[in-house]
């Protein structure tokens, strides 16, 4: 075998050994180790850099959204007609994007604190707020990412489908741009309410299941205003639900008439920011908590 | 300069004194941290690491002032907590790269870095395994790995054996000796088995309660205190008196009477004394690992090697 011809010239008889080197290169500072911790979080959403079995479910969903673009699309380049808006798009991908939180929040933060790896973070330069912000940071830029990607593949086939020359691709612009801001408002409420859910156990099954009930559980609150409720009431009936707050947000923002509430607009701007600052701080109370 | 300085050093819980008034003053080397459980080790680990606030006192640890500068003293150190935790679906090299990283190193250096950590601990061709497949002695590895990964100038590893067989600790003491002498790094090695750190430091400190016992150079404890033991079958209290009249420092411990080896008329002393007392003599025999007695008042937990 090579390595005993190699053993019987090295000293000492030891073959590996080379002896410790000590690290003379550069060391990071706190915010590019929050940058790598990003990275990491955003790249175990979508199971890169793990195991094929953790590709399978982040791999269907982008297929979905990839396949309703690609046929949106084709529709329209056969048709002409526009079936489906940058914003319907988003409206579509709604369940499947709680489905996709339901498992990659508790993914991102679960595994962690099941397996008591905080500690080994914690006794590192960066801070408890440091980690939960890049985490959360990684679950928004997630589920953003699940919309942006098959929106943008809408906004390169609708520009070469248009018809409107130069003016119509500047309007076929304005028009991604308008659905991917509304992509992004998505992403960053519905991220920020799920992540602190997961946060609160350690286990995966149990904070799917959370985040499952807390999407839904307001749901016939709104039903109910919306069906037996005065006028402002059914103005005021989607506020109690962060994906019927979204339509409201939508309705308000892209002047959709497709959901009535009033001129309750800044109202629901208003809650929505208040959701995520609070969902934020939960989340941010809970990491202060957490045993290191 | 001093690796690790505490003046005063007291941190209070609702409910217990964890650390009470703590004045510690530590060269570099490997320094063994022993004291029950309870005593205040992992107590004093947080606090030098920075995560925890002291109430009392001054502390300094690498010159820093954890409470300032806990993200520089974090950036320098590298800790190893009591229970192994790892996530057990994450390949071993993976995970050490991934924890260099978030010690600040670029990413080629953390990668390159890992392999050596892992190679050092022993697990080079393991390494691609996942650690879930991993004994628990491999799990300490990496535990210890991924401590290693940066370079820090200090390692602070609490109870590093814990739930190792004998083989696996033999093989984890000898890992933390060759790090401290042939590495150059710093060690702090947190136990409450006395006798299994004593043969690898080169300095101890005992705390208990949150107080310190003692912190002295293992070398200069041991030869001051060789000791004789001295075990008769009766008149134990008799020879005690005896020997005290003589002016020697007896202890007793046990049926044994333990007495300071000052040199050969130490023997000559104690067997005349047995002679005129005329008391049946059991045993007469000289202990040069005499540090379990320098912690006679530690409970027993911990003077049991």
């Amino acid at each position: 075998m090579a390595e005993l011809s190699a053993a019987g010239r090295a000293p000492a008889g030891v073959i590996h050994d080379i002896g410790y080197q000590r690290y003379t290169g550069v060391r990071l500072g706190r915010g590019r180790v929050v940058q790598a911790l990003f990275v990491h979080s955003l790249r175990t959403a979508y199971g890169l850099g793990r195991t094929a079995k953790a590709k399978v479910f982040p791999g269907i969903l982008v297929g979905l959204g990839v396949t309703i673009a690609v046929v949106a699309v084709a529709i329209r380049t056969q048709t002409g007609e526009v079936e489906m808006t940058y914003l319907q798009f988003v409206d579509t991908m709604g369940i499947p994007l709680l489905l996709f939180l339901a498992v990659i929040a508790p993914e991102l933060v679960c595994r962690d604190l099941r397996s008591r790896v905080l500690p080994l973070y914690f006794s590192r330069p960066l801070r408890r707020s440091d980690y939960a912000l890049a985490k959360l940071a990684a679950t928004v830029s997630a589920a953003f990412l699940l919309l942006a990607g098959p929106l943008l593949l809408m906004a390169l086939g609708g520009l070469f489908a248009q018809t409107g020359g130069v003016h119509g691709a500047w309007h076929e612009v304005t028009d991604f741009l308008g659905g991917l801001g509304y992509a992004a408002l998505t992403a960053v409420v519905l991220g920020a309410f799920a992540l602190p859910l997961a946060a609160l156990t350690s286990r995966r099954a149990i904070a799917a299941v959370v985040i499952a009930v807390g999407f839904t559980v307001t749901t016939p609150v709104v039903g109910v205003l919306m069906s037996l409720g005065g006028p402002t009431a059914q103005q005021l009936s989607s506020l109690a639900n962060p994906v019927s707050l979204l339509s409201g947000l939508e309705a308000w923002l892209y002047r959709d008439d497709r959901v009535d509430i009033g001129d309750f607009g800044p109202l629901y701007l208003l809650v929505a920011v208040a959701l995520v600052a609070v969902s934020t701080a939960a989340l941010l109370t809970r990491y202060r908590k957490v045993a290191a | 300069m001093s690796l690790i300085e505490t003046h005063s050093l007291t941190k209070r819980y609702p409910r217990v004194t964890a650390l009470d008034g703590l004045t510690v003053d530590v060269e570099p080397g490997i320094i063994g941290l022993v004291g029950a459980n309870g005593a205040g080790k992992s107590t004093l680990i947080k606090i030098m690491l920075g995560l925890l606030d002291r109430d009392d006192g001054a502390v300094r640890v690498l010159g820093l002032d954890p409470a300032t500068d806990g993200e520089a003293i974090r950036a320098r150190v590298g800790y190893m907590p009591e229970h192994a935790s790892l996530p057990p679906d994450m390949i071993a090299a993976e995970f050490v790269t991934h924890m260099g990283r978030m010690s600040g190193l670029p990413k080629a250096a953390a990668r390159e870095r890992a392999s050596e950590a892992l190679r050092h601990v022993g697990l080079y061709e393991e390494r691609y395994r996942q650690i879930g497949g991993y004994s628990t002695g491999m799990k300490q590895r990496v535990t210890l790995a991924q401590a290693l990964v940066h370079d820090p100038d200090l390692l602070l590893l609490d109870e590093p054996t814990n739930g190792l067989d004998p083989a696996g600790r033999e093989a984890m003491l000898g890992l933390i000796e060759r790090i401290g002498t042939e590495f150059g790094i710093s060690v702090v090695v947190c136990s409450h088995l006395l006798g299994e750190v004593e043969r690898i430091c080169e300095s101890l400190i005992a705390i208990d309660g949150g107080k310190l016992l003692r912190a002295d150079r293992v070398s200069s404890m041991t030869r001051r205190r060789d000791v004789l033991a001295v075990e008769v079958d009766e008149g134990a209290d008799q020879l005690l008196t005896r020997l005290s009249g003589l002016g020697l420092d007896v202890v007793r411990a046990g049926p044994e009477l333990l007495v300071p080896l000052a040199g050969d008329e130490t023997f000559d002393q104690i067997l005349t004394a047995v002679a005129e007392l005329d008391l049946p003599l059991h045993r007469l025999d000289q202990r040069r690992h005499g540090l379990a007695e320098l912690f006679a008042d530690v409970p027993a937990e911990v003077s049991h090697g």
